[in-house]
């Protein structure tokens, strides 16, 4: 199925009907699997005990937090360069998943980080650096919320998206020298040494889970908003006709 | 060029003149410095440490406050409707918008800054290296700034917007410009953080006018 | 099974993501039945997505 047809906001509806059921139950299967495997066969890190369950959560939702970024700038791209009917709808219906998982990735991240230095916010050159990513998920949500028109909308949030992408590299780079200077004397070494396959796998599935979970959410909400701009379209176009009567 | 000349002046002047924000800038950096030490305590010896970070979150405030005004003016009486149309490129048209606002924004906060650098006790080296890298970054400011200022020029009821917007990308000048700061005054390491902060200045140059080209195009459209 | 000391941490890590999970699941269908409803009043009402001969003004 060519990208071309996918442009189709009709043909998009009908095609999300068909695979949504598909990829929910895939999603389901994932998540069984994954948690089955994070809680009954993943045995505990040497270092951090039962606590590297939590990173079967954390993981996953901060590749997230910046694999949905990354999509973000892929459609912000389509809408700019390309004016892909359905760019700007796929990088709105995005944001609140992206916002949400990076959100996750900070909670558990709090909560494993608790256990491990002591404290429920450290800031660590990762935290920090999805803090920061966190606020300009909301920023660029606001910013759909406050213009009306939406392809209006999408052009602005596009380029902000694009923005964004260009700087969240410069402000990963900045928060980790930050770090690196404000480190108190004794470095706590993160993940230990490397990943053991019985770690790797149930993190990997919990990864695949989460991200069949955003593919899943994100169809479904692409297709939520198509709806939304007929609504509004249909009202528009009531009004006029009242208006013109 | 005497296009983008008489853009500068005319900017300069309209900043300067009642309701342009030019010096209220200044007084607003100057009113956080004040605030500041009655939130801490006048402990001058943590005022002392901690001093360069108030400078430079005041001077980062500062610089927002005015970017509202950069081009909603413009967008009001509709004159950003005949700079969109002008023959001069619309990014050097943003880049002569930033420096005017620069000039009558950043550059006086970089001047007030040994007044109160005097009122949080920093030492005569610690004020020359916190307006050395005000200099320097406050240009990244105003640059990073356009862009949020573009993106909600046709927003009457923008509000807090732009700087929600803003802030987030100030990150890395905010990160180097006091590194670079304390690194002065401790002594060691002062090249490393402020050749940073001078490139992120450089590279918002760039990207900050052609940003908020595209975005101005596609707002007035 | 033994999950250590810091139990409590690692329930509420996977509690709350099942809450966020549930919760973006919820909004989506919520909204999808609200944008169905939406739809369906408005065509009943008689709305239409073309310009049937209205001058375009």
């Amino acid at each position: 199925m060519a990208l071309i047809d996918l442009a189709n906001p009709t043909r998009f509806l009908a095609l999300v009907a068909r695979a949504l059921p598909w990829l929910a139950a895939a999603t389901a299967l994932a998540f069984a699997c994954g948690l089955y495997l994070s809680w009954f066969t993943a045995p505990d890190d040497y270092q951090q005990g039962a606590t590297v369950k939590i990173m079967f959560v954390h993981v996953p939702n901060a590749w997230l937090a910046m694999g949905v970024w990354t999509v973000m700038s892929i459609a912000s791209i389509g809408t700019l360069v390309w004016r892909h009917p359905l760019a700007d709808v796929a990088a709105k219906a995005a944001a609140p998943l992206g916002a949400a998982f990076t959100f996750l990735a900070l909670f558990t991240g709090a909560l494993w980080g608790r256990p491990m230095w002591g404290t429920y916010w450290v800031w660590d050159a990762r935290l920090t650096s999805v803090l920061v990513l966190f606020l300009m998920y909301l920023g660029i949500i606001a910013l759909w919320r406050t213009v009306d028109d939406p392809s209006r909308a999408g052009r602005a949030a596009a380029i902000l998206t694009l923005v964004g992408a260009v700087n969240l590299p410069i402000i990963k780079f900045s928060v980790d020298w930050w770090n690196t200077l404000h480190q108190p004397a004794s470095v706590i070494r993160l993940g230990g040494p490397a990943i053991h396959p019985a770690i790797l796998t149930p993190l990997l599935t919990m990864a695949l889970a989460f991200g069949l979970l955003f593919v899943t959410l994100h169809l479904a909400a692409m297709r939520n908003e198509i709806l939304r701009r007929r609504v509004r379209a249909m009202g528009l176009m009531q009004a006029h006709a009242a208006q013109g009567a | 060029m005497t296009a983008l000349a008489a853009l500068l002046v005319r900017d300069m002047r309209l900043a300067v003149r009642i309701g342009g924000g030019a010096l209220m800038g200044v007084l607003f950096f100057l009113i956080v410095v004040t605030l500041t030490p009655f939130a801490i305590g006048p402990d001058l010896v943590l005022l002392k440490r901690i001093g360069p970070a108030i400078l430079w979150i005041g001077a980062l405030l500062a610089s927002l406050l005015a970017l509202d005004r950069l081009f909603a003016a413009d967008h009001e009486d509709g004159s950003l409707d005949l700079l969109l149309m002008g023959s001069a490129p619309l990014e050097l048209t943003v880049l002569t918008k930033a420096l005017a606002h620069w000039i009558t924004t950043g550059l006086p906060l970089v001047i007030a800054t040994p007044l109160l650098g005097l009122f949080l006790n920093l030492e005569p080296q610690a004020i020359g290296a916190v307006a050395l890298t005000l200099l320097a970054g406050t240009p990244a400011l105003t640059c990073i700034g356009l862009i949020g200022a573009a993106l909600s020029v046709a927003l009457r009821r923008g509000g807090l917007l732009l700087p929600v917007l803003v802030l987030p990308l100030t990150v890395p000048v905010l990160i180097f410009g006091v590194a670079a700061s304390n690194a002065a005054i401790t002594g060691s390491g002062f090249g490393a953080p402020f050749m940073i902060l001078c490139a992120l200045t450089l590279g918002s140059l760039v990207l900050g006018p052609l940003a908020a080209g595209a975005a101005l195009r596609q707002g007035v459209e | 099974m033994d999950l250590g000391p810091h139990a409590t941490f690692i329930i509420a890590a996977y509690a709350m993501a099942a809450l966020v999970v549930v919760c973006l699941i919820a909004w989506v269908l919520a909204d999808h039945d609200a944008q169905r409803r939406q739809l369906s009043d408005l065509e009943a009402r008689g709305a239409t997505r073309r310009s049937k001969g209205l001058s375009k003004s």
